[in-house]
């Protein structure tokens, strides 16, 4: 089992702490999914969100801040660096945002940001695109962890580019990889587990659920589907018919 | 004759002290503020009664505790029954059709109808009535519950209350986290602006995927923009974010919002309960109501109500927390 800068995590999902009715139900949330990774946001709470924060500090679970909101490496840097004293962990969640519309990352400055916050002593989980060079140069410089987007983040459109995503998990067979953003969907969880990532990253499908703490659960049941069926080595598709009964007696069709 | 000593007097406050007289009690209070004013986070609301738009993000209570609310006000203060508008922009539209099937009392509506209720948002294609709703300008409420009182022969201290008060009720909000230690501050900011420019004549929420952002107007071209929910206690200021948000909300209404006014700038914390739920407690023979969050003029009614109940009749709404009395 992969590690995550040394770390076992006992349940593949990481939660986003955001856009909850109320912090009970994030609490709820939590509980009855057991996701072992909490993620939260400093850069608009700087400066005064310490009753929240003690709030996902008592959850009990792994924090994993992030630098969600900047646009460029000082920006991110800057954010890191209040996390650790807030949160007291080396680990930083880092996005870099590029474009206003799709969130997308800018994955120039991520590199640039990456490299400069590991070797400062940070675990880096960088916020990514799917491609493959990219992951190669985060690698590079020193992250230990990939976080390719599903889709857009809070978009809910799952897999946007299964192909890609794919293709990631072969390149780099022993890094561990999370999808981080874009999942609406159960469904979409189970996808990304089944194509062998280690960890499902996501906020909005469950905080803006109607019932965010059943489909915590929900997400949680589909992750562990998804993983144990990856690891169950499942069938390769076909074009034709494979029968399950035997075919000797019927007509061969030439 | 037992005297009921009210401490603080904001929203919940003046509400409970309010309650208290109409049910023939003899009442003080006691606040360092002084009458309503910008010290309190009640002065810096919206005044939506909007239960029906609330209960998209909140729980039951807040439909249920909220829908007498209207009526209560209409006794003291002028309020406007002219119901909300939900609009959003076409690349938003998915969240209109989500906070429609969140909750109900409310009607779909396309372009020729949102002219007719405001001829100024004809830009829009669908939207959500809720006819039933009402706003009401929070400012001149509190105002009128504090004459209304002063009228009954209701004492306003303009101190601290003293240390042993018997027949306390503290609505303190978030100073009372001195008590309540599981209180903590929302912040919000919102901005009065004036614009002769554009007529609206109801409350008009803009969906947006992170805030609700709205807009209530208060008579005479002035309108008052908010609100933000940061999960942080820092009070001091509005951000720039923050700013461009609320008014670029303004803007996507209609854009001679551009040339408005900013007239005000205003920045609180809400106090809130981890459930968002407002709550009362007694301890130590102190009666707490407190947590309204973002439904001070919704919930007081409810919370004044149940605090009447619980002190002159020793009733227990749903919302005295058992388990800490």
């Amino acid at each position: 089992m992969k590690t995550f800068y040394g770390t076992a995590l006992s349940n593949p999902l990481m939660l986003g702490t955001a856009q909850y009715p109320s912090p009970a139900i994030l609490e709820r949330a939590f509980r009855e999914s057991g996701a072992a990774v909490a993620t939260v946001s400093l850069r608009r709470e700087a400066g005064g969100g310490q009753t929240f924060w003690q709030m996902i500090r008592d959850l009990g679970v792994r924090i994993l801040p992030n630098t969600a909101g900047c646009h460029n490496v000082k920006e991110a840097v800057t954010t890191a660096h209040m996390a650790r004293e807030v949160f007291d962990t080396p680990w930083i969640k880092l996005e870099l945002i590029g474009h206003t519309d799709s969130l997308q990352p800018d994955v120039f400055q991520l590199v640039e940001a990456a490299r400069i916050l590991s070797e400062d002593g940070f675990q880096v989980f960088p916020y990514t695109t799917d491609d493959l060079i990219v992951g190669e140069r985060l690698l590079a410089a020193g992250c230990k962890v990939l976080m390719p987007w599903g889709a857009p983040i809070g978009s809910g459109r799952g897999l946007n580019n299964a192909y890609a995503l794919r293709a990631m998990r072969a390149e780099f067979p022993d890094v561990p990889l999370v999808i981080d953003a874009g999942i609406g969907l159960p469904s979409h969880a189970a996808h990304a587990m089944e194509l062998g990532y280690d960890a499902v990253l996501l906020n909005t499908a469950v905080a803006r659920a109607g019932d965010p703490v059943q489909m915590a659960r929900a997400m949680a049941l589909a992750i562990e589907a998804g993983q144990l069926a990856y690891q169950a080595d499942p069938i390769e598709a076909r074009d034709m018919a494979e029968p399950s009964t035997p075919v000797i007696g019927k007509a061969f069709l030439s | 004759m037992t005297v009921w000593s009210v401490i603080g007097a904001g929203v919940a406050g003046l509400a409970v002290a309010t309650e208290l007289v109409a049910r023939g009690a003899r009442v003080q209070v006691f606040d360092p503020g002084g009458p309503p004013g910008p010290h309190g986070c009640s002065w810096w609301a919206g005044g939506m009664l909007a239960p029906w738009c609330e209960y998209e993000n909140a729980e039951e209570p807040v439909l249920s505790l909220g829908q007498d609310a209207i009526d209560w006000w209409a006794e003291r203060t002028e309020i406007h029954r002219r119901g909300t508008l939900v609009l959003a922009n076409s690349r938003d539209l998915p969240d209109l059709r989500r906070f429609g099937r969140r909750t109900e009392g409310f009607s779909d509506i396309q372009q020729g109808e949102i002219h007719d209720l405001e001829p100024d948002l004809s830009a829009f294609r669908s939207g959500l009535f809720f006819t039933a709703e009402a706003h009401l300008d929070p400012r001149r409420a509190l105002q009128d519950l504090y004459r209304h009182l002063q009228a009954k022969g209701v004492t306003f201290h303009r101190k601290l209350a003293p240390a042993r008060l018997d027949n306390a009720i503290d609505c303190r909000g978030l100073h009372a986290r001195d008590v309540l230690h599981d209180l903590r501050g929302v912040k919000g900011e919102m901005l009065v602006i004036r614009c002769k420019d554009v007529t609206l004549t109801r409350p008009v929420r803009l969906l947006h995927p992170r805030m609700p952002l709205y807009i209530v107007p208060r008579g005479d071209g002035v309108y008052m923009l908010g609100a933000t929910m940061i999960e942080t206690e820092d009070s001091n200021r509005i951000t720039a974010r923050s700013m461009l948000e609320l008014l670029s909300a303004a803007y996507a209404l209609n854009p001679a919002f551009g040339e408005a006014e900013v007239l005000e700038i205003g920045v609180d914390l809400r106090p809130a309960f981890p459930d968002n739920l407002p709550r009362i407690r007694q301890l130590g023979g102190t009666i707490y109501a407190n947590g309204l969050y973002r439904h001070g003029y919704l919930l007081a009614p409810a919370l004044a109500r149940s605090v009447a109940d619980l002190a002159l009749e020793n009733k227990r709404s749903e919302l005295v927390d058992e388990d800490r009395s």
